[in-house]
């Protein structure tokens, strides 16, 4: 089916472009199909495939997470709504040519990148960024060759947020319950094989200072054949303070402290994990061979007046950790799409005042690419709403110019034998569950571009 | 009673909910339920609510409830529910997942208010 066109009588009467079609992208969307029955809203995505990290960030094991995709599903099923799969914004179609055929132009294209440490060895194989091992084990195409090497006892991961704990915990579960889940087969095959036993969790702060939530940390906790390694002294004094936290931190610290204080009579766990405290990575450290060997960690010491606003200082004191594998997981990072966009260098996002592009009348921004790479899908959708709403007021009142159809509609022209619609989706969807079927898994993800491509008629 | 009569309706109770936008809205709600099906059933408009569809992933269907009617909830909320409210955007002593919350017969009169989901710049997890 093609895409949709609007004649403008009656219906439709102006068009709005999403950039992304993550979460951002699609609450964006449903807010202003829902605030004005005249907008149609075309949702631009660079892969083939909608819902960005909906479908390659959230881990395989939480397929409840993703029932999101449902109302997004249902958003994208709207006839005001348009998703053009395959068309990357930059090199497909530029900015300024949506610009030109769209009221507005949203931008929610993400974080695309992952911070680095600075630290020697850091290229070395298998130190590996948590990005590129998430999108692997989530088969997004760009990785799904990933040289990943498990034939080692110990891995680091470093970063106390909740995709550490992901991929901590992905190392660590049993097969037999991945095996159920969506993760994709080439990762799960090489974690058949995987001898990884100890997992050890690097954050630079303290126990108070960690930035993982409570559910990621309980799930660990309670993870079969595995035990929590939290060591007594690091946890010490803690349950002076844990009354005066404010909820969330305060539920959050006592169920570090419980952890790090329980007596674990000798127990059957073949595996564990471990959170290490104050230290900060140095260098890797090589085998003769040349491959990971350990990593060196300089210990550090908390300065501040507040707890939660307390700074690492490194101390004198080194200390080393065997390892074989090492996990860089400490953030993502936006980077800038087109150079006539104000880009906050700094703190790596779009500069913008309430959602408006700095001083870009009609051009917008939310999400990760609006306010930084943190926060739970939630928090992407509340932000994404306010968006949405101020789009509708800025159209309402005449502070953008609302442009008739016809110039969009001549670049959907352009773009029509490229793009792969929401209905090639549905049959991609369609072919990946019927894979998934054959071998007990509810999908299993096409990870060739063409592949998709090809299954979607294009 | 004969064992051949026909089996009760369900019994209904009356359930307010109070909207971000001042609005309320009054329903008849089924005992049994829990306040995610209601929502649903009764067409309340709630942006985003229920994102995770009653799985306790999200804090999308957070209530915050009246003290009286808080202490009729026979069910006290599970380290998982407090998991997630703890996500929540203006969690109260008296909140709760609305996904978690079966109404009993007791709780007719319930009112119950809906967050505004104010998307503050926190730093959130990562
Ligand atoms: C590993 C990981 C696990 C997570 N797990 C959870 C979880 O369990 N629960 C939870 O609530 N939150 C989770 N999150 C957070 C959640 O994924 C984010 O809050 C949310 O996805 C951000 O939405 P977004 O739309 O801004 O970005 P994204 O989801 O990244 O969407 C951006 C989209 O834009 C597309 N794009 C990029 N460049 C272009 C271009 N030039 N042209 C067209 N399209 C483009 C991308 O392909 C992508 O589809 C997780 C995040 C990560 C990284
Ligand atoms: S609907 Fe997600 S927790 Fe209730």
């Amino acid at each position: 089916p093609a895409l949709r066109r609007h004649s403008s009588q009656s219906g439709p009467q102006h068009s709005v472009a999403i950039v992304g079609s993550g979460p951002a992208g699609y609450y964006t969307a449903q807010q202003l199909l829902k605030g004005d029955p005249g907008l149609v809203v075309d949702v631009y995505e660079k892969l083939p495939v909608p819902f960005g990290l909906v479908r390659y960030g959230v881990a395989p094991d939480h397929p409840e997470v993703k029932n999101v995709i449902h109302t997004f599903t249902q958003t994208a099923q709207n006839e005001r709504c348009n998703f053009l799969g395959n068309i990357e914004v930059g090199r497909d179609v530029s900015l300024q040519e949506l610009r030109n055929a769209y009221s507005a132009v949203i931008l929610c294209y993400g974080a695309a990148e992952d911070r680095t440490l600075g630290v020697p060895g850091e290229d070395l194989p298998n130190v590996i960024s948590a990005k590129s091992f998430v999108g692997w084990y989530n088969g997004l195409p760009e990785d799904k060759d990933l040289p990943v090497n498990l034939d080692c006892e110990s891995a680091v991961v470093l970063g106390h947020g909740n995709v550490a704990l992901d991929v901590a915990r992905i190392l660590l579960t049993p097969i037999n319950m991945l095996e159920k889940t969506d993760i994709s087969e080439h990762a799960l095959d090489c974690l058949r094989r995987s001898k990884v036993k100890r997992v050890h969790l690097v954050g630079r702060r303290g126990p108070l200072q960690v930035a993982f939530t409570i559910k990621e940390l309980r799930e660990m906790v309670k993870l079969p054949g595995t035990r929590p390694v939290i060591s007594p002294q690091d946890v010490q004094g803690l349950d002076k303070i844990i009354k005066d936290l404010p909820r969330p931190r305060r539920r959050l610290t006592e169920l570090i402290h419980k952890t790090g204080t329980a007596v674990r009579p000798g127990s059957e766990e073949v595996k564990e994990w471990t959170l290490h405290f104050c230290r900060s990575p140095q260098r890797i450290l090589t085998s003769a061979g040349g491959d990971v060997a350990g990593i060196e960690l300089v210990v550090n010491r908390l300065q501040g007046e507040t707890l939660e606003s307390q700074k690492a200082v490194a101390t004198d004191e080194r200390e080393i950790l065997p390892c074989g594998l090492v996990l860089r997981s400490i953030g993502y990072k936006s980077l800038p799409l087109d150079p006539s966009v104000p880009f906050s260098k700094g703190k790596n996002i779009i500069d913008n005042e309430d959602s408006r592009v700095k001083g870009e009348p009609g051009l917008y921004c939310t999400g990760w690419i609006g306010r930084g790479p943190v926060g739970v899908i939630a928090d992407t959708m509340n932000y994404a709403f306010d968006t949405g709403r101020t789009v509708l007021q800025d159209l309402d009142n005449g502070r953008v110019a609302r442009r008739e159809l016809g110039c969009r509609d001549q670049l959907l022209n352009k773009l029509r034998s490229k793009a792969v619609t929401f209905e090639d989706w549905e049959k991609i969807d369609m072919a990946e569950m019927a894979a998934g079927e054959k071998i007990g898994k509810p999908r299993e993800k096409l990870v060739n571009v063409e592949e998709m491509l090809q299954v979607a008629c294009r | 009673l004969s064992s051949s009569a026909p089996k009760p309706q369900k019994e209904t109770i009356n359930v307010t909910f109070l909207l971000r936008d001042g609005e309320k809205q009054e329903v008849q709600a089924k005992v049994g339920d829990n306040l995610l099906d209601i929502i649903i059933e009764h067409d309340v408009d709630i942006d985003g609510f229920g994102a995770c569809e009653g799985t306790l992933a999200c804090s999308t269907c957070h209530l915050i409830f009246k003290q009286s009617d808080f202490d009729k909830i026979p069910d006290k909320p599970t380290d998982e529910e407090l998991d997630m409210l703890d996500l929540a955007y203006g969690l109260t002593d008296t909140s709760r997942l609305g996904c978690q919350v079966v109404l009993t017969k007791d709780m007719d009169g319930l009112e119950v208010t809906v967050p505004t989901g104010v998307a503050d710049a926190r730093g959130g997890p990562l």
